[in-house]
Parts: structure tokens; C-alpha cells; sequence
């Protein structure tokens, strides 16, 4: 199979207003992805699906993931002047990146077999704008698996035929899988608890002084 | 005006056309006697024909992804066995693949060995255990059920004296498998395994040569390849419609290009089938298991050089899949460096298994939904995880 | 046997043919030795409980066999696997509709209380804060063997009701209630999120 930037290239060829990025994935799996924008994505997928060198047919697995607002350390390399002479340091720059919910697709192709080929599809930002193109025209089996994204992230798939919950109850309001998501507050605690648990417990039984000056056997 | 019994016998009248009339909307599930699980199928019928079909999940959706969200790598693999819950063993194998594949661990050939020969145990028994609950759906009442129980308690017996537990075996770990198996427990097996065949034949001779399973599957939930493919179908169900598609021939991962299988293929993919599929596959099972009886050196269990407390690989994200014996079983980790995984997702194969539930059963009678439905082979924990 | 009737005489009744015994004894007996369970599994706990029916530990031995699939028949629910929030209103109209009296076990560690998926969104708590359990059985899954074990428990159970008294049996009970509420789906959890006249857990000391 084709390389990324090959794959890359040729895409941006048949959808001329395309712009793919290559998100590198760094650590021992090698698998890097393609990252599409909201416009264009859904003529790159068909683009990916009916090319007759990589027919990709099969759509394996549609999943979300919540990126909140981080701040993302580069290291890069810059001429700068140390001493009167130019020298090649790395600099350190620490830059806010905005959150945003994102589409992960991983693509295989049953006809020859190879794959896999990942595409993502990031939001503008996790508050409103949180609209992407379904790509359920081309790969039918993204159909209950967006609907998943919708119902557990929030990610709202123009085109889908049929955009509900499907896991949670049709009355239900939050988002559970994000991140900022709060538990309904409904434990029994268990006789000890700790951390954060023992905060919210203590919040629901009364406090006993007694027992606290209470000393430990030896 | 009276009509002479000549005038009726030459041209009888016409028969009325069907009954028009509102589509009855019925709610199966989700109780209901099929074992499935908690599943919920809201039908439209016109009179016993099925018209519309939406199938209503989450009845068992027990956030098992926002947990390995807060649990540590190792901490989630008996959450792993609860999943398909037939099918703990390959379950733990997806998992521990894909976070060997994350951190970019080595296995050593005898866990590779044993993980090919319990995944090919579960296997046996989770195919069994299906064409036992088909048969009780279709109205056998619990017969063959019992037979193929039988049979899974052998399997179960050898689970757990290896692990301790009969189901939720939690036996792989990142880089091998949790204990060895002695010489003793590898020939129980092979007994077993050795025995299974004479079971096989009586089984299949029972039920799929039985003219009501064959009348009540043939031509019935029949799905083309390219819908299939296109749908995302994979394990059995894919193979029956006529498509080649094995993931252990296909990715080759463990040691399985060192065996020699073949991979059935169904023509017409209907339910029947797929039922054949199963009974096939279990041969082929049997044919891998005997090999890996034969060729099961002795060997280390687990890499030494991987931690076990404080398990934190790298940064990135990997996909790893397995052919389970539902379909493609496949995790996908996003690692941030720490030791919780920041994304922690199953593709179940029996959720995207469902996607053409409604496809299948349009035009059918309600009988056979639940015909179609077993042959699926779903099982809910899977499904909303 | 009940403790009224002197086991002497008893015995000697015995011998001359004549079996003596009492209303309670005799319906309790019934009760208790053809109990038909409804056929209920949520999740891995399920599979248990079918392993209990199947032929190796057999069920049917303490007339259990008849797993009715309509709750209007059945006398035991036996809870087996995760109650979930959406599920749970539909498992207290299933209890509301089994008719008196009627039995409840809780079967393996996430029908008593929430189990490995406590920490959960979607998750009940265990299936007491809205329906009474008669016999917990702690597992996960537990093995068949351990749901024999609670069948011979609830048998002893039913055994000890009495008919009469102040102690008497629930469903003679007309201030007993047999229906609960069905919570209803809020926006964010079940609404209530438990019933306070089913639900006590212990009063654990914390320290």
C-alpha cells in the first residue's frame, strides 16, 4: 500500500480544495493519519472509498475523543546569536491550544486487503460549533457508531439518516464521555473511602469529632 | 339473485386483496425468552410481515470506556472479560495486542502457543453455545442447549484450572500470559480437543440436517457481500456471504501464518449459512488446536522486560484488532504518557454486526426475526459495552 | 415440621398410617419445592444461570426448571447481571407484574450493588434501592453452585413464613404493599433516584 504522503498527494489532486494534514503518531504502533477538513472530507472519503489502487471499503471503527484546552510544548531548533556566533539551539515554546471534540475513522480495504488508513476530523471548538459531515453515504457501518459519537460526545453529523441517542435514554441531556462530564451524585460509600471520594462522602454523612481524635492501634 | 352451483363451480370469485389497515407496532423486548440479553427490537408489522424494525440499544451500557478512562492498563483487563462474556480469552488477547502494539511489546513463543490454543478453546465453545441458543430461539425448547453446555463445561473446566476463574478468566497480560499451563493441563486438553470431533459430528447430524432448521433458515436474512462489506460486517457473518476476509490470515498477528486452516466460505448468505459457518470454523478450530498441541515448546510466559506496577507506555495511539469469534474485535488507545489510557475505545463486533438488523428482516415474518437475530450472534455486553 | 405437634405423637401416628401436619407446613412445602423462576438475565450472571439449568447442576432437581418467559406466570425474579438506569423501570414493572407472592434474588455483585461498574453514569446501584431482595448471592460471576445455594436459602426462607400472626407472610399482608413506583427518566439520572421505603442500607461507623 501507498504511502501517507502518496495517498496525500493524490487525494489533494481529485478534491483540489482539499487541505490534508498528516498528523504523525509518534511511539512504537506507526500508524499516522490523515487529518480532513469539515468541508472537504466527505469527497475525500469518497475519493479513499471508490480509488481503484486503494479501495477502501471497509470502515472498522468510528470513534470520538474530547481534547480540552491544553497547552502543548514544541522544541524546535533556531538560529539565534550565543557569543557573536549564529549557533543551531533548541528552543522551547509553550503554546494554549483551543479543545475540540474529534472523529476518528480507521479504514481497511476488504478487496486487497490492506489498511489500515486512519482519517480524523476535528470540530471547531467543543461549546457550539460542533457540526461535522457524516460519512455514512460512503461507509454504512459509521452509522450506529456516529450515532454513538453523538450521544456520548455531542459531535452533531450533518447527513446522517438518522441522528438520535442510541445508548442513553432519549430524555437524557449530558454528554457522558466528555471530559468536564459531572456523575450524578447517587453512591452508597463504602466504609472507606478515600480521596475524592471520601470529599463527597463526608458531604453526605455528619461529621463525628469523636472519632477522628481516635488512635491508631499499634 | 340466485347463482346456480354451475355458475360458481365455472368461475369462483375473486378473492378480496389484503386487508388494508395501520401497521401494528410492537415492542420486543427487552425481556424476552431469546437469551440475547437486554435487547429491545421496536417492529412494525402488517399483519405477521415485518415493515419496519429500529433496534433499541443500552440497556446494559455500562460505561465500560469512561472506566478504562480512570482505571490503569493492567486494571482494565478484567473489565475486558465482561465485554463478550462468552469469549473472555479473546477478549484479554485484543487488549493486551493492542497495548503490545502501544508500547511496542514482544511475546514470547510459548505464551504465543497457548494464547492461540485458549483462544481457539473459546472459540469451540462460543460457536457451540450459539447453535445451542439459536435452536432453543427456534423452539427446540433447551435440547440442544443442554448438549452444547455440556460440551462448554469440559472447555470451562480446563478455564479454570489454568485461571482460576470458569469465565472471566482475566489470563492475558501485556507481553505473554498470566500462568503456565503444566504438561498435565495440555493433555486434558488435547483429550478434548481430541474428543470434540465425535461430538461435532452428532451435533451437526442433529441439527443441521434437521428439516425444520432447514426449512426455518434457508432463504431467510439472506445479505450480498457488498452490502456486507459496505456495512462493516465481519467475523462468520461476513464469511457466510462469500467474502474472504479472516483476520488471521489477513493481519497474520500471534504466530498464526504458522498454521495451516482454511478459511469456509458461504454462497447464498442466508441464516443457514451462517449456522454452517459456525460448524466449519469449529473444524478448522480443532485442525489449529492440533498443531499447536504438537508444537507447543517450553519457553518463558512473559517478557521480563516489561513493568507490571506503574505500566506507562509511550505517547501515541494504536489500533490492534483480533478475529473474535463474534468478528473483528479491536481496541483502539489514545496514551498521553501516563498510567490510565486518555482514550480508551472497543469496536465490538456485535454492535456493527447490528447495523443491518432492519435490512435483513424487512419482508419477513416476525418468527423469522428472531431467527435472524440469533444467527447475528450478538451478545449484549458487547454491544453497549 | 412446626413445633406444636409433639414428635412423639407424631411418629406413633406415623406407623398406624396417619400423617399429621399443618396448613402452614403443607403450603409452605408446596410453595417451596416448585418454584418457577422468571427467566430474567441481564448480562454475564445469565449465562451462570443457565449453566445452574443446564445439565451438569441442574436446577430442576429443586424444581426450578420452568423458566416462564411472562412475568404473569412467575414467582422468582432472580436479577442475574448489571441493572442499568434505563433498564431499571422496566425491572420494577416486571416485579409489578408478577403476581403475589413473589420473590426477588439479587444474583452476582452488580445486581447488589453496582458491582465492578459501580463508578457509572448509567449504572443502578443494585436493584434493592427500588424492589426488596430476598437472598443476595455475592460474585462475579457467582458459580452455579452458589446460586443452588440460594435457592435452598429462599427455600428455607419460604419455609419459615408464617400464615397468621403478626409476622405473617407479605403477600397476606394487605398493608404490605406488592407494586412499587416506576422511576421515571430525568435529565441527568432516574427520577427519584431510589425509594426510600425499600432502600435500607447498613449504618456503617466511619471512622
Amino acid at each position: 500500500m501507498e504511502s501517507l504522503e502518496e495517498i496525500k498527494a493524490r487525494a489533494e489532486a481529485v478534491v483540489p480544495d482539499a487541505k490534508i494534514e498528516i498528523v504523525l503518531n509518534p511511539g512504537p504502533a506507526n500508524q499516522p493519519s490523515l487529518l480532513l477538513e469539515a468541508l472537504s472530507a466527505l469527497r475525500v472519503a469518497r475519493f479513499l472509498h471508490d480509488d481503484p489502487a486503494l479501495r477502501l471499503d471497509f470502515c472498522s471503527n468510528a470513534t470520538g475523543v474530547d481534547w480540552l484546552d491544553r497547552k502543548v510544548k514544541t522544541t524546535r531548533k533556531v538560529k539565534k546569536l550565543v557569543e557573536g556566533e549564529e549557533k543551531e539551539v533548541d528552543e522551547t515554546t509553550e503554546e494554549s491550544v483551543p479543545g475540540y471534540l474529534e472523529a476518528v475513522y480507521h479504514l481497511y480495504s476488504m478487496s486487497h486487503k490492506h489498511g489500515p488508513v486512519i482519517i480524523r476530523s476535528r470540530t471547531v471548538n467543543r461549546a457550539d460549533d460542533v457540526h461535522l459531515p457524516s460519512l455514512t453515504p460512503v461507509w454504512r457501518s459509521a452509522e450506529m457508531q456516529e450515532r454513538e459519537i453523538f450521544d456520548l460526545y455531542g459531535i452533531h453529523f450533518d447527513g446522517h439518516p438518522d441522528l438520535r441517542r442510541i445508548l442513553m435514554w432519549d430524555e437524557f441531556v449530558d454528554h457522558p464521555m466528555r471530559k468536564d462530564y459531572v456523575e450524578p451524585d447517587d453512591y452508597e460509600y463504602e466504609p472507606t473511602p478515600h480521596d475524592e471520594v471520601l470529599e463527597r462522602a463526608k458531604e453526605h454523612y455528619p461529621a463525628r469529632p469523636e472519632l477522628e481524635q481516635l488512635t491508631p492501634r499499634e | 339473485m340466485s347463482v346456480g352451483f354451475q355458475e360458481l363451480a365455472a368461475a369462483p370469485p375473486p378473492m378480496t386483496s389484503r386487508l388494508e389497515g395501520e401497521l401494528l407496532e410492537i415492542s420486543m423486548g427487552p425481556q424476552h425468552p431469546s437469551t440475547h440479553g437486554v435487547f429491545r427490537m421496536n417492529v412494525a408489522l402488517e399483519g405477521e410481515i415485518v415493515r419496519k424494525l429500529k433496534p433499541v440499544f443500552g440497556y446494559l451500557h455500562r460505561n465500560h470506556e469512561k472506566i478504562g478512562e480512570n482505571t490503569s492498563y493492567l486494571g482494565s483487563m478484567p473489565y475486558t472479560d465482561r465485554l463478550d462474556y462468552f469469549c473472555s480469552m479473546t477478549n484479554n488477547w485484543a487488549y493486551a495486542l493492542s497495548v503490545e502494539k502501544l508500547a511496542g511489546i514482544e511475546v514470547p513463543e510459548r505464551a504465543e502457543y497457548l494464547r492461540v490454543i485458549l483462544a481457539e478453546l473459546t472459540r469451540l465453545q462460543n460457536h457451540a453455545s450459539l447453535l445451542g441458543f439459536l435452536l432453543s430461539d427456534m423452539g427446540a425448547w433447551g435440547t440442544p442447549l443442554m448438549y452444547a453446555f455440556r460440551e462448554r463445561e469440559k472447555i470451562l473446566d480446563l478455564f479454570e484450572s489454568l485461571s482460576g476463574s470458569r469465565m472471566m478468566c482475566d489470563f492475558m497480560r501485556f507481553g505473554g500470559c498470566r500462568v503456565d499451563a503444566s504438561e498435565e493441563w495440555l493433555g486434558r486438553a488435547r483429550k478434548i480437543a481430541e474428543a470434540f470431533p465425535k461430538f461435532l459430528d452428532e451435533f451437526e447430524q442433529l441439527i443441521l440436517s434437521n428439516e425444520i432448521v432447514i426449512m426455518r433458515t434457508q432463504h431467510v436474512g439472506k445479505l450480498s457481500a457488498e452490502l456486507a462489506i459496505n456495512a462493516g460486517i465481519t467475523g462468520p457473518m461476513l464469511r457466510a456471504s462469500g467474502v474472504n476476509y479472516d483476520i488471521r490470515k489477513v493481519d497474520g498477528y500471534g504466530i498464526y501464518p504458522r498454521f495451516k486452516f482454511r478459511v469456509p466460505l458461504g454462497d447464498h448468505g442466508d441464516c443457514y449459512d451462517r449456522l454452517m459457518m459456525r460448524s466449519l470454523e469449529m473444524r478448522e478450530s480443532l485442525a489449529i488446536l492440533k498443531q499447536a498441541f504438537a508444537e507447543i515448546p517450553a519457553g518463558p510466559i512473559t517478557n521480563p522486560k516489561v513493568k507490571i506496577r506503574a505500566f506507562k507506555p509511550p505517547v501515541g495511539e494504536a489500533y490492534g484488532r483480533i478475529e473474535g469469534p463474534k468478528g473483528e474485535l479491536g481496541f483502539y488507545l489514545i496514551s498521553d504518557g501516563s498510567a490510565s489510557p486518555y482514550r480508551y475505545r472497543v469496536r465490538p463486533p456485535s454492535f456493527i454486526n447490528l447495523t443491518i438488523l432492519e435490512d435483513l428482516c424487512l419482508g419477513h415474518t416476525v418468527a423469522d426475526v428472531m431467527v435472524i437475530l440469533g444467527s447475528i450472534d450478538i451478545v449484549m455486553g458487547e454491544v453497549d459495552r | 415440621m412446626s413445633d406444636k405437634i409433639d414428635e412423639g405423637l407424631r411418629s406413633e401416628l406415623q406407623k398406624q398410617g396417619i400423617w399429621v401436619t399443618s396448613m402452614q407446613d403443607l403450603y409452605n412445602w408446596g410453595r417451596k419445592n416448585s418454584i418457577w423462576p422468571l427467566q430474567f438475565g441481564l448480562a454475564c450472571c445469565a449465562i451462570e444461570m443457565i449453566a445452574t439449568a443446564a445439565s451438569r447442576y441442574d436446577l430442576a432437581r429443586f424444581g426450578g426448571e420452568v423458566f416462564r418467559p411472562s412475568p404473569r406466570q412467575a414467582d422468582l425474579m432472580i436479577v442475574a447481571g448489571t441493572v442499568t438506569k434505563k433498564m431499571a423501570p422496566q425491572i420494577v414493572r416486571l416485579y409489578n407484574q408478577m403476581p403475589d407472592p413473589k420473590y426477588v434474588i439479587a444474583m452476582g455483585a452488580c445486581a447488589i450493588s453496582g458491582g465492578p461498574f459501580k463508578q457509572g453514569y448509567n449504572v443502578l446501584k443494585g436493584i434493592d434501592r427500588y424492589i426488596p431482595v430476598d437472598v443476595y448471592i455475592p460474585g462475579c460471576p457467582p458459580r452455579p453452585e452458589a446460586l443452588l445455594h440460594a435457592f435452598m436459602e429462599l427455600q428455607r426462607k419460604i419455609d419459615e413464613q408464617k400464615l397468621t400472626g403478626t409476622n405473617k407472610a407479605s403477600h397476606l399482608d394487605s398493608a404490605q404493599p406488592s407494586e412499587f413506583p416506576v422511576p421515571a427518566f430525568g435529565a441527568h439520572d432516574l427520577e427519584p433516584s431510589l425509594n426510600s421505603d425499600v432502600f435500607h442500607p447498613p449504618e456503617i461507623e466511619r471512622a
